[in-house]
């Protein structure tokens, strides 16, 4: 007995640039059987069966990696967590806004993480090493929840309109969270300089609290809530 | 970073702060204005007059101009860099802007000390 089958349909953003003059909306579609579920990076491996020219990056599949994110029906998530029947059809696929396409749903990260460089994501500690670890207290530990994990997927820094206006000052939401982290770690020693090397009027100031990136974050930490304590940490430290 | 020179303050911390004082300045300003006409309904030039002629009232229309003034230069400001790229364009409006809120701000405070 064949089972009763029912079509998802897509529109899917697709451009090849050593072939296509500019991009183009492609509608496609997929039957799945009926009653039955899948994640929307599964619809884009079934997809690419039927079509291998289509093009989009994945890693991990479990929303751990940050791999595959994509504009999907307008909102940036990853497409490994984020299941088809939640989302109303055509499910239009787009690659993350504001980042130069490379090909399909494949977008150039370049310059989201050279502003991430610019936050010196690494701990900073000038004084000397001890024998064994530096130690932290569970308090001072618990300042980090809600900043360490996230993932560097870019759906938040693409989603934010004052990085769409200015991506090469504007250092972004999720280079913002992790300078937050850095700020916030007891163990660092450079807090004084991190926050100077943000106080001018565009790398942290041109965050106008749109909240885009809290709003899409697919971890459900709040890039705005961590932008908020840098302020308030500069102005603690200026006033 | 090269500094913003036709900005407000010294950097964005400044410039924030600086937006958030004058936004409280103008919103108490304005609230006073506004239950000052509702108690008053038969208000005519000479209470009006009366009103500016204190000079409390006459500090804190100044302060209400400054926070103009300052409000006005940081948003504005933020505004043409977000959205106006032409460089010409972008420094042109500017300084207009700048010239103009000054020359408001003396302005105001003739016709203040003028009542």
């Amino acid at each position: 007995m064949s089972q009763a089958m029912s079509e998802i349909k897509f529109s899917i953003y697709r451009y090849n640039p050593s072939i296509d003059a500019k991009p183009y909306m492609q509608d496609l579609s997929l039957s799945i059987e009926q009653g039955t579920d899948l994640m929307v990076l599964g619809a884009l491996k079934k997809l690419k069966e039927l079509d291998e020219t289509l093009t989009f990056r994945h890693s991990c599949g479990e929303g751990v990696c940050g791999s595959d994110a994509v504009n999907v029906n307008g909102k940036n998530r990853l497409c490994c967590i984020t299941s088809v029947s939640e989302l109303t059809q055509p499910i239009v696929l787009r690659p993350l806004p504001s980042l130069p396409v490379i090909r399909d749903l494949v977008v150039d990260m370049t310059q989201f993480y050279q502003q991430y460089e610019k936050v010196e994501p690494y701990l900073q500690n000038d004084t000397p090493a001890p024998a064994i670890e530096r130690l932290q207290s569970p308090e001072d530990r618990a300042k980090l929840d809600g900043l360490y994990e996230c993932i560097l997927c870019a759906c938040c820094t693409t989603a934010c309109p004052s990085y769409w206006w200015n991506p090469d000052k504007f250092v972004g939401p999720a280079a913002l969270l992790q300078a937050s982290r850095f700020i916030s770690d007891s163990r660092d020693t450079a807090k004084s300089k991190r926050l100077t090397d943000l106080e001018d009027a565009y790398s942290l100031y041109r965050c106008r609290s749109i909240m885009n990136c809290a709003d899409v974050c697919p971890k459900g930490l709040n890039p705005t809530q961590a932008i908020a304590h840098i302020r308030t940490e500069m102005i603690k430290e200026g006033v | 970073m090269v500094k913003s020179v036709l900005a407000f303050g010294q950097n964005g911390v400044s410039d924030w702060l600086w937006q958030r004082i004058s936004a409280v300045i103008l919103a108490l300003y304005f609230s006073f204005i506004f239950v000052y006409i509702v108690l008053h309904p038969g208000l005519d030039y000479a209470m009006w007059q009366a009103l500016f002629h204190h000079t409390a009232m006459r500090i804190f229309t100044l302060l209400a101009l400054l926070g103009l003034v300052i409000h006005s230069w940081i948003g504005i400001w933020t505004v043409i860099t977000d959205y106006i790229k032409c460089f010409c364009l972008r420094l042109f409006l500017q300084i207009v802007i700048v010239l103009a809120l000054v020359v408001y701000l003396f302005w105001g405070i003739q016709i203040l000390w003028g009542v």
